[in-house]
C-alpha cells in the first residue's frame, strides 16, 4: 500500500489488517500518555482545499499520537488567492519535506491526480462526491467493535446517497467485509445507477428498519444542491428522518450512525442523537485510531521509494 | 535446549525472582512481543507453584523501534496491562537477547504506561553481542554465538514445539 486513494483499492484482507491495527492504536489512545514515537521525524501535510473541522484535526491528531510533526495548508490564506494552481501548490508541499500529503479536494479525482504528481504518499481525505475512504475504515471499525464482527450485519444507508462520498466509501467498506448493504433513499437522491454494486435498494425506510443492526445517516447536503431534489423538509424528517419513533422500532441491539456534522431535526432527531446507543461520537473517537493505523501503515514500516 | 530444558529454565528463574524480590508481592511479569508473550505466562505459572500467583501482561514495541525503516511493513499487536504497573516491580520477559534494543524499545514503552518501582529482565536465552548497556537480571542459558549466527527460539504455544536452534544466517 503505497496510498489511500479509494476504499475499493483495498481487499478484504487489507480492510482487516487495518483495522486489527486499529484495534492496537485504540488502546494506544486509552493510555496514560496517549502517544508513541513511531513516526518521530517524519512531516504530515494537511491540504485541505475544501472545509472540514473533523477530518482535518482528526488527521492530525493522529499524526501528533504518533510523534510525526505536521503542517496545515489552507486555501483561504495561501498563494492560490493569487492564482498558483494545484499542482504547484502540492509540489511546494513536497518540496518543503512534507513525507505524506492528506488532501481534500471538491473535484472527483484530485487526490489520484494528486498521488500521481508526487513521489510522497497521498491520503484521500475526501474527493467531491467520489470517495472518502477514512470515514468508510472508522465506520467500519466503530461497527466492528460494537458487534464484535461485520460479516452478516444488515446495514442501512440512509439519505442523500448521490451526493455522497461517505456512501459510495462505506457502502463499498461494509459490503467488502461481508456485511448486507441496503441503500434507502427518495429515489431523486439515489445514484443514476447502482450497477456494479453489491446493494440492495430501498425507497422505503420503514421497511428496512426492523431488520437493520446499524442505520446509518447521511447528512442533508444543503451544500451540493441536496435541498432542490426533495419537495420539503419536513417531508424528508417524514419518510426518511430517523425519529424517536423510528428509533423505537429498531430491534434491540441496533445503532444509529452519521457522519457529521449533523442536521438536527433533519436526518436525525435530537433526542436520538444524544441517546446513548448512537454512534457519532464514537465513530469520532474511531477515526483517530484508523488515521493512526493508516498513517503508519504508509509510514511506518516501508523503505521510502 | 530442548523442552525439558527450556521447562527447567523458566522454573528455575522463578525461583531466582521468587528470592530476589522476597517474594511476589507487587510483582507483574510482562512478555514482550511475540515469543515473550507465552514465556510470561509460563514463568507465572511456576511463580504460583514456587509462590503466589502474578499478574501477566504483554507489550507490543512495534510503535517504539528504532529500525522501522529498515523493516519490512510491521503489524501492530496487542499491548495489555493487568493493572496500573505504578510502583509495581515489572518483570519484562523475551525469547533472546542480543543487542538489546528491543528491550531498551521495551522500556521506552513501559515508561508511557506508568512508572513502575524497578523493571527486571528475564530472558530464555542471553547470546551476547550487545550493542546498548543492557544486562539481564535473570538468564535461562547463556549461549556464546558469533553474531552472524541465528538463535531461534521455538516455543509449543507458537511453534508446536519447545527448543533453542543455532543455524548460520542465510
Amino acid at each position: 500500500m503505497h496510498h489511500l486513494l479509494d476504499i475499493s483499492d483495498l481487499d478484504r484482507a487489507e480492510l482487516e489488517s487495518l483495522l486489527d491495527d486499529s484495534d492496537g492504536f485504540v488502546e494506544v489512545l486509552a493510555r496514560p500518555i496517549p502517544k508513541v514515537p513511531a513516526l518521530r521525524g517524519k512531516t504530515i501535510t494537511t491540504a485541505f482545499f475544501e472545509a472540514s473541522t473533523r477530518t482535518r484535526l482528526s488527521f492530525e491528531r493522529a499524526a501528533k499520537a504518533l510523534s510525526a510533526d505536521t503542517m496545515t495548508f489552507s486555501p483561504g490564506t495561501s498563494s492560490l488567492s493569487k492564482g498558483e494552481s494545484l499542482k504547484d501548490t502540492v509540489l511546494t508541499l513536497q518540496a518543503m519535506g512534507s513525507n505524506l500529503l492528506v488532501v481534500r479536494h471538491q473535484a472527483v479525482g484530485a487526490a489520484r491526480r494528486v498521488s500521481e504528481w508526487l513521489s510522497i504518499p497521498v491520503v484521500n481525505g475526501g474527493d467531491g462526491a467520489h470517495q472518502h475512504p477514512t470515514q468508510a475504515l472508522l465506520d467500519a471499525l466503530t461497527v466492528r467493535r460494537r458487534f464484535g464482527r461485520i460479516e452478516g450485519l444488515q446495514v442501512a444507508i440512509v439519505g442523500d446517497i448521490r451526493h455522497s462520498r461517505v456512501a459510495r466509501s462505506d457502502l463499498q467498506a461494509f459490503s467488502t467485509l461481508g456485511a448486507r448493504v441496503t441503500l434507502v433513499a427518495p429515489r431523486t437522491l439515489l445514484p443514476v445507477t447502482t450497477n456494479g454494486w453489491k446493494v440492495e435498494v430501498s425507497s422505503t425506510l420503514d421497511e428496512v428498519l426492523p431488520e437493520a443492526d446499524v442505520v446509518y445517516l447521511l447528512r442533508v447536503q444543503t451544500e451540493r444542491g441536496g435541498a432542490s431534489v426533495f419537495p420539503s423538509l419536513p417531508e424528508y424528517v417524514s419518510r426518511f428522518g430517523m425519529t424517536r419513533e423510528r428509533r423505537a422500532r429498531l430491534k434491540p441491539g441496533a445503532v444509529v450512525m452519521h457522519p457529521g456534522p449533523m442536521n438536527r431535526g433533519v436526518e436525525i432527531a435530537d433526542e436520538v442523537a444524544d441517546d446513548p446507543d448512537a454512534l457519532v461520537l464514537e465513530q469520532v473517537s474511531m477515526g483517530v485510531a484508523v488515521r493512526m493505523a493508516v498513517l503508519f501503515r504508509l509510514l511506518g514500516g516501508e523503505i521510502d521509494g | 535446549m530442548d523442552g525439558a530444558d527450556v521447562g527447567r529454565a523458566v522454573r528455575r528463574i522463578a525461583h531466582e525472582i521468587v528470592e530476589h524480590n522476597r517474594g511476589t508481592a507487587n510483582l507483574v511479569v510482562v512478555g514482550i512481543h511475540t515469543r515473550g508473550v507465552p514465556l510470561a505466562e509460563r514463568l507465572a505459572v511456576a511463580l504460583a507453584e514456587a509462590e503466589a500467583p502474578v499478574p501477566v501482561g504483554e507489550l507490543d514495541i512495534t510503535l517504539y523501534r528504532d529500525d522501522l525503516e529498515r523493516r519490512p511493513t510491521t503489524r501492530v499487536g496487542t499491548t495489555r496491562m493487568p493493572s496500573s504497573i505504578d510502583d509495581r516491580v515489572v518483570v519484562l520477559v523475551d525469547d533472546v537477547l542480543f543487542t538489546g534494543r528491543t528491550v531498551r524499545a521495551a522500556l521506552d514503552a513501559l515508561a508511557d504506561l506508568g512508572r513502575p518501582r524497578r523493571v527486571e529482565l528475564a530472558v530464555l536465552v542471553d547470546r551476547g553481542h550487545r550493542e546498548l548497556p543492557i544486562r539481564a537480571d535473570y538468564v535461562g542459558k547463556n549461549l556464546p554465538t558469533a553474531g552472524r549466527e541465528r538463535v531461534s527460539v521455538h516455543l509449543a504455544e507458537i511453534d508446536g514445539e519447545d527448543a533453542v536452534l543455532i543455524g548460520e544466517a542465510g
